[in-house]
């Protein structure tokens, strides 16, 4: 019996029922999920400083969690620490233990480099390659290491297809990275990093640097994306989290207040700081 | 105009000040430009085309040919710039991408330092270190391996072509390291972040995308230190060998543009012997400004790189013209930041 399927009554409020938030998620829907990503007590440093503490969470294979919170809470550190990418900053380091399918990404079994190809990341800013075609940036993730996909052509297409991209560059696609609007950019980045057939896919305010409409396609892509792949977006913008994610969880000042599901995160916070925050008390 | 506000004057004046100063760079250059070509005149009215193909100097019988120096201009500095690139561009990518910060401030003051070194000072190290060391050791340990190979030919003299370009490629290499240096830390952390999150190694992340990404700052790294090598007149004339001849041999002696000058200026009596200088520093002006232009086509070709080898190239190509060497600004996939002249 998994432990998410054990439910506590409130006392006063026999028609909400509560579920216990922490760990690990409730399960919304039918099908049996196996979190794809746990992260057990990490805690991250700059220098002595820890700017995310003892941190425990699961990532549900092939849905959205959105992590929420105050700017400096640590929400960034965290996902960068699902592909080490925290690590590149000098001076950081790292204690707890993330798993990606039971393997320890901290561990002897995943090098650095093989866990970056499994957990794909796509920034706050737009980041294609200026140098290279929009066809080069798609391919990128090959061509940087050396490597090349088996059917390229079919590689560029099917990555352009999810990332909702090809109807609008399919007729230039050897124009440079640095020629499309901030929009398309973004999910040239975002093709880009399906290109290589990421498990989980993790997003650093993709939208944060957007006009709302474009923020509104990324968003849409988001939700096709998740039937395929995990998906873990750090956003400063709740209706973004509320809108896109299946599990949020609620960062404050390097702790984790609260995680569950994103429903019940919105409507019924069980921590007086999450309910402050989503109702815009404060952050 | 009496009622204009203060801080309206204040402008007017400033601007006209900044417009001074911009004349006077140019006219100083124009002058110079002027005084050079008249003094010059006779001797290219009179020897034409070949004052520019003749390989004989002869003060005596006035007899001006300046293709020996030209070539010893250009060979030293290719020699210095085929030393030069990879070793400044390489230590500049050790400072800005792999060193800690600490040594990169160390030893980045260090070649500052290099750089700052009169060119007085290489030249008595060349000629009293450098060129007994390579007419003892290297020359002959070359010439056993060589055999007769034209390139090493000739006896071990230490002074020649091949000294006189090692020393200017010592003297090149911190100003190719120092703006690379600067070139590379440009470019945005977020091209990194990219590559490596890719799971790019640190070596392909350089040479992916901080290399193609710098390319246009690193051509202007090396133009300045092309520039460098061959206007640099003291250290070469001590270790060049002076001798007015072509010769394919990198360790024969020679002559390049400035060293003729500089050494002949003061006995020039005769008014056709200072012209035919004159004449030598004229085709020092155009061979610099030939491959400063030359360069920055090159520059610009680079720029377009992504259309490079198919047929859209025009239609993706920026449409301004003039592209400045300088600092990739922080998104050059915009057209605005490369419109300056």
């Amino acid at each position: 019996m998994s432990l998410a399927s054990i439910l506590v009554p409130v006392p006063g409020r026999s028609d909400a029922p509560r579920q216990v938030v922490t760990p690990p998620p409730a399960m919304t829907k039918d099908a049996p999920r196996t979190a794809k990503m746990v992260i057990e007590s990490l805690t991250a440093y700059y220098g002595s400083h820890a700017v995310l503490r003892n941190v425990s969470l699961p990532v549900v294979e092939r849905t959205v969690t959105a992590v929420i919170g105050p700017s400096g809470c640590g929400k960034s550190t965290m996902v960068r620490c699902l592909n080490r990418m925290h690590e590149i900053i000098p001076g950081t380091s790292v204690s707890g233990r993330v798993l990606l399918d039971g393997l320890d990404v901290y561990g002897r079994h995943l090098d650095p480099i093989e866990l970056r190809r499994r957990v794909g990341m796509v920034f706050q800013k737009p980041n294609p390659f200026p140098t290279m075609s929009v066809r080069d940036n798609v391919l990128a993730g090959w061509s940087l290491t050396g490597t090349k996909p088996p059917n390229a052509d079919d590689v560029v297409e099917n990555a352009l297809r999810r990332a909702a991209l090809w109807d609008e560059v399919k007729d230039r696609l050897k124009a440079p990275g640095g020629s499309l609007s901030g929009g398309q950019a973004q999910r040239l980045c975002i093709a880009r990093a399906l290109a290589v057939q990421p498990d989980v896919l993790l997003m650093d305010e993709p939208c944060s640097a957007l006009d709302p409409i474009a923020t509104a396609r990324i968003e849409e892509l988001i939700h096709e994306l998740a039937s395929t792949v995990t998906i873990v977006i750090v956003t400063h913008n709740m209706q973004q989290a509320a809108r896109v994610s299946e599990f949020t969880a609620f960062l404050y000042m390097g702790d984790l207040v609260e995680f569950g599901d994103t429903a019940g995160i919105f409507t019924r916070p069980s921590d007086p700081r999450t309910e402050d925050y989503i109702t815009g008390r404060f952050g | 105009m009496p009622s204009r506000p203060k801080s309206s004057r204040v402008d007017t004046a400033f601007h006209a000040t900044l417009v001074l100063a911009g004349l006077g760079v140019a006219t100083v250059l124009a002058g110079v430009a002027w005084e050079v070509l008249s003094l010059s005149g006779e001797a290219l009215s009179k020897g034409g085309i070949g004052f520019l193909t003749g390989t004989t100097w002869d003060p005596v019988t006035e007899e001006f040919g300046a293709l020996p120096a030209l070539y010893g201009t250009l060979l030293t500095s290719a020699v210095a710039l085929v030393i030069a690139v990879p070793l400044g561009i390489g230590s500049a990518v050790f400072l800005s991408e792999i060193a800690t910060s600490r040594v990169a401030t160390v030893v980045g003051v260090l070649v500052d330092l290099l750089a700052a070194i009169p060119s007085v000072i290489y030249g008595l190290w060349g000629l009293f270190v450098l060129a007994p060391l390579l007419r003892e050791h290297v020359q002959p340990a070359v010439q056993a391996v060589f055999g007769d190979f034209p390139l090493f030919a000739g006896t071990p003299l230490g002074v020649g072509y091949g000294t006189a370009g090692l020393l200017l490629a010592i003297m090149v290499i911190p100003v190719i390291t120092s703006v690379s240096r600067e070139v590379l830390r440009a470019v945005p952390e977020t091209q990194r972040e990219a590559a490596t999150a890719l799971g790019a190694t640190r070596f392909e992340v350089i040479r992916g995308t901080v290399l193609p990404y710098a390319r246009r700052g690193l051509v202007g790294a090396v133009v300045l230190g092309l520039g460098r090598a061959l206007g640099e007149t003291m250290a070469v004339t001590m270790v060049i060998g002076n001798r007015y001849d072509i010769s394919a041999s990198l360790f024969a002696p020679g002559y390049t543009l400035a060293a003729v000058i500089a050494n002949e200026f003061s006995e020039a009596f005769s008014p056709h012997y200072l012209s035919a200088l004159a004449g030598l520093a004229v085709v020092l002006l155009g061979t610099t400004l030939i491959l400063n232009a030359g360069a920055r086509l090159l520059v610009r070709g680079v720029a377009t790189g992504g259309a490079r080898k198919n047929g859209d190239r025009h239609r993706f190509s920026r449409k301004s013209v003039s592209v400045p060497i300088s600092v990739p600004s922080s998104d050059p996939g915009k057209e605005a930041p490369d419109g300056r002249p």
